[in-house]
């Protein structure tokens, strides 16, 4: 029979007459029917679900498994979010805290977080595509689906959703957070947080337009060409301009500056300098500039604070006349700077001046010769200050700041991959993508702006973490589920003593009612806590409290009216309604309750491993010094400090003890009995 | 049909770029006897982070002589990274490679191996401990309280305060005391001080001070730091 003969004979077998032709129509049509459930029954996530059954039978706990697992797809949907989660439906054990030795996936528990997962789902943290019900459209990227799993390293971000401000488990996210504002990436890039309000840059790039009083043009070409050559510490960015262009920018910088008059019509001074080698070295030490500014030693270690510029050649930058105003009052030439007007003398100043003069590096400006600018020099100049977006950070004479210099990045979190260009060898994910920005912007194409910035590779992670956070979801999500960050206020204290503060920019360190640094204490409640000979003295000559503490508040050579003004108004006004300063007199304590207090001290409660009352007998240095506590703070806060440390000073490491009430008042006594160190010594 | 030959071209392309392809290992130009850590074990970091410090190890002779030249190659569980992963030691006898973690908390046993001239493989275990959320979370916690006196070494920011102390703290990773401290007597300890297990008062009570999450974050960093491991009782059930 024929190949033909067969197919023809097949046919009459099976569509032979309407009665075959139905039948057999009828059972393609059944075959064809369960394909459906087929497919649904050797799906993935199902081969998941039995595998894990076979695991949690071998476990001890194995009934208690059992009952909570439950077969089937499982879904989690959170239409707040605008998230659909099917992760469970093969991720069956992230609930059993039992199975924490299980490292095989998809069955590991879920580690402990603060949130439980049906309130949150999945993929608002780890990302990737919720929806999807097979391995590898849930995690990785596919040509539908652009959104993988999120890198561990980058996890942090998602928590910058909805919380706003910084956390403690989340370092991350704080320090990429940091650095953003730290490195003035902000100046350039508006980034609008969810709450609306912008986040605002904490560096202080100074104002250009007297730069010629300040420094030399040779100065300024090194500097342009190589900011971390003058600085390691320096957070200006390498634009990688070429000589000719640096040259020019210097010649712009120079002939746009205006003299300031303040600089010019100093008294003379050289011949009044102390002559004594070291007393530059001494004053330097006692005036306390290393609590803001970082010299490099010897041996190449910074030593010193990071809020002011580092000083290790600062003689090959500032012009000595530049520096003696300087250090006169800083805010003649930076209304806005952060350094504090100390009253030095003449002599002082002298002093100071001819010691950090000294800081030179002779090969810092060796090979930078300049010949005289030409205007076409200097107009190619400003037309490449122009286009670098200089006065974006910088205020420089005849050039507006630019209004969104660079891409808004409030959502670059969320950025589709589908407009992005990537260069050769990163690899197509949004990381890979923002950190390879970060790490080498001009890689990304010729006649790009973004400059050169000297990031480790974990500070680019940090700056990643806190990039990603800025996500649609965050903008769109309810605000109810925002925590907001504590945004700095618009405290400025009035009258004479206002003034007086900020002068002597005591919000550089010190926060009041919300306002200012955080290196020194709060001050917000001062009135209620110190006695007011005490801060009279403090003022007029600061000793440290803290004999463990680096950093220390300087000695502002004020007048004792100036002391006079600022104590009435901080003995006054800093107070607060949680302590009465007169419910705790001196007169109230028995001789018995300061020999409790003592036993309480020592015995009860070894405050002595943190602090010294006998600076012969107690060597604890955490906390500060009380020997001399008795003449410094009010009996009052004592107690109440005593009572609820926290409440008091919020952060502080004292631990709350939950005291009883007799056992403050007695501690209070004994320490309310401390007046002197010498008094101390005697015992 | 059009769609699976799809898929299945962008499972063969992933595959593909899943596994990298591994940099050959250089020729070495020597070979030692014995491979010693230098420095870079132990170091804790948040899971999925690079480590703070380079692992460096060195090829030694019979002599104890460290070899430059040997060929050293480092592997890990899934997840780890090395860069580089292999390489010749310098001329001091080392190799110093930078370690990535994998994104899931736990320890990551990472090897170190080198031939000797017989083609014989040396190799040396290292161990590094990668911290999940709540670890991280008590991390921080320790830094804030704790570390002043439970860490003796001093830094730049916080200076140690161990010395000044009559009764001297354990440091967190002192496995050998702490892990027979079970996790109630670690919250007994750290809520109500060390009079609560008639230890000294110097330490004091942080129960009013910390939430119970913050000292269940602290007592599961101080059970990941731990050496030797901490091995958790776990549950424990009645037969039948």
């Amino acid at each position: 029979m024929s190949l033909g003969e067969k197919i023809r004979s097949l046919r009459q077998k099976l569509f032979g007459d309407p009665a075959r032709a139905f039948g057999s129509m009828s059972l393609v049509l059944l075959a064809m029917l369960a394909i459906a459930p087929a497919k649904n029954f050797f799906s993935e996530w199902r081969h998941y679900q039995k595998g894990y059954l076979k695991l949690v039978r071998t476990r001890a706990d194995a009934l208690t498994l059992e009952r909570h697992f439950s077969p089937g797809f499982k879904q989690i949907w959170l239409p707040e979010m605008g998230a659909v989660d099917r992760c469970t439906t093969c991720h069956v054990g992230l609930k059993e805290a039992s199975l924490s030795d299980v490292s095989l996936q998809p069955y590991r528990p879920h580690p402990p977080i603060p949130h439980s997962l049906t309130e949150f789902g999945c993929v608002v943290c780890h990302r990737g595509q919720g929806a999807a019900t097979t391995v590898e459209e849930a995690h990785s990227s596919t040509k539908a689906w652009e959104q993988p799993m999120l890198p561990a390293r980058y996890l942090e971000s998602s928590c910058g959703q909805c919380h706003l401000g910084p956390m403690l488990g989340t370092p991350q996210l704080n320090l990429g957070r940091q650095l953003i504002t730290r490195y003035g990436c902000v100046r350039c890039h508006a980034v609008v947080q969810p709450d609306g309000t912008r986040m605002m840059a904490s560096d202080d790039p100074p104002s250009l337009e007297h730069i010629a009083e300040k420094t030399t043009r040779e100065w300024i070409y090194a500097w342009i060409k190589n900011p971390q050559a003058y600085a390691a510490t320096a957070s200006m960015p390498n634009f990688q301009l070429s000589d000719d262009d640096a040259r020019d920018v210097s010649a712009f910088l120079m002939a746009q500056s205006t003299p300031l008059a303040a600089i010019h019509n100093q008294p003379a001074s050289k011949a009044a300098a102390s002559t004594e080698a070291t007393a530059g070295a001494s004053l330097y030490g006692e005036s306390f500039c290393a609590s803001c500014h970082a010299v490099q030693n010897a041996a190449g270690a910074l030593v010193g604070g990071d809020l002011g510029p580092e000083l290790t050649r600062i003689g090959s930058k500032a012009k000595p006349e530049w520096l003696e105003a300087w250090l006169r009052n800083s805010s003649v030439y930076d209304p806005d700077t952060k350094m504090p007007h100390y009253r030095f003398d003449q002599k002082q100043i002298a002093t100071l001046a001819g010691f950090l003069e000294a800081k030179t590096d002779s090969d810092l400006l060796a090979n930078v010769h300049l010949s005289e600018a030409t205007p076409a020099q200097i107009q190619h100049g400003k037309t490449l200050a122009t286009e670098y977006g200089c006065a974006s950070c910088h205020e420089i004479n005849g050039i507006k700041k630019p209004e969104n210099f660079a891409p808004e990045l409030s959502r670059v979190g969320s950025r589709s991959l589908a407009v992005l260009a990537f260069p050769e060898g990163i690899p197509h994910t949004l990381p890979d993508y923002i950190d390879a920005k970060v790490r080498n912007p001009r890689a990304f194409g010729s006649g790009l702006k973004m400059p050169q910035y000297t990031f480790t590779e974990q500070q680019r992670s940090a700056i990643t973490t806190a990039l990603l956070a800025l996500t649609e979801r965050a903008q769109t999500q309810p605000p109810a589920l925002r925590t907001a960050a504590v945004h700095e206020s618009n405290y400025r204290p009035a009258g004479k003593a206002g003034q007086l503060m900020a002068d002597l920019r005591c919000f550089s360190c010190h926060a009041i009612n919300g306002h200012g640094g955080d290196m020194a204490p709060d001050l917000s409640w001062e009135g209620s806590a110190v006695q007011r000979s005490w801060l009279a003295e403090f003022l007029r000559n600061p000793e440290t409290l803290r004999p463990a503490l680096i950093r220390r508040m300087p000695r502002f050579n004020l007048t004792a009216d100036e002391i006079n003004t600022l104590t009435d108004y901080m003995m006054v006004v800093y107070q607060t309604p949680a302590v009465d300063r007169d419910s705790i007199p001196a007169s109230s304590f028995t001789p018995d309750m300061v020999e409790q207090g003592r036993q309480l001290f020592y015995s009860k409660y070894a405050c002595q491993s943190c602090h010294i009352v006998d600076p012969h007998k107690d060597k604890g240095y955490i906390g500060p010094a009380l020997w001399a506590v008795g003449a410094h703070l009010n009996g009052a806060w004592v107690y109440a400090y005593l009572k609820n440390p926290q409440a008091m000073r919020p952060g502080t490491l004292e631990p709350d003890q939950h005291l009883s009430d007799a056992e403050a008042r007695s501690l209070t006594a004994f320490l309310m009995a401390q007046k002197s160190a010498k008094q101390a010594g005697k015992k | 049909m059009k769609h699976a030959i799809t898929i299945l071209g962008c499972l063969a392309v992933l595959a593909g770029c899943g596994r990298p392809k591994t940099a050959p290992v250089p020729q070495a130009t020597a070979h030692g006897s014995a491979l010693v850590e230098v420095s870079g074990g132990k170091q804790v970091a948040q899971a999925g982070m690079m480590l703070d410090q380079p692992v460096v190890v060195q090829v030694n002779d019979a002599q104890n002589n460290a070899v430059a030249g040997a060929a050293v190659v480092f592997r890990g569980p899934a997840g780890v990274s090395f860069n580089p992963a292999s390489g010749l030691t310098d001329s001091s006898g080392q190799f110093s490679t930078v370690v990535t973690l994998g994104g899931v908390a736990s320890r990551y046993a990472i090897r170190a191996t080198t031939t000797d001239a017989g083609g014989k493989n040396i190799e040396l275990k290292l161990e590094e401990i990668a911290l999940g959320y709540q670890q991280t979370l008590g991390r921080q916690l320790n830094l804030q309280y704790c570390s002043r006196c439970h860490d003796p070494e001093s830094t730049r920011e916080r200076v140690s305060n161990y010395d000044n102390l009559t009764t001297k703290p354990h440091a967190f990773a002192e496995g050998d005391t702490l892990n027979k401290m079970s996790d109630a007597d670690l919250v007994a300890i750290i809520s109500h001080g060390g009079p609560a297990l008639s230890r000294s008062p110097e330490m004091p009570s942080f129960g009013y001070t910390l939430s119970k999450s913050d000292i269940q974050a602290l007592i599961s960093y101080i059970r990941a730091v731990a050496d030797p491991p901490y091995h958790s009782a776990g549950v424990v059930y009645a037969k039948n």
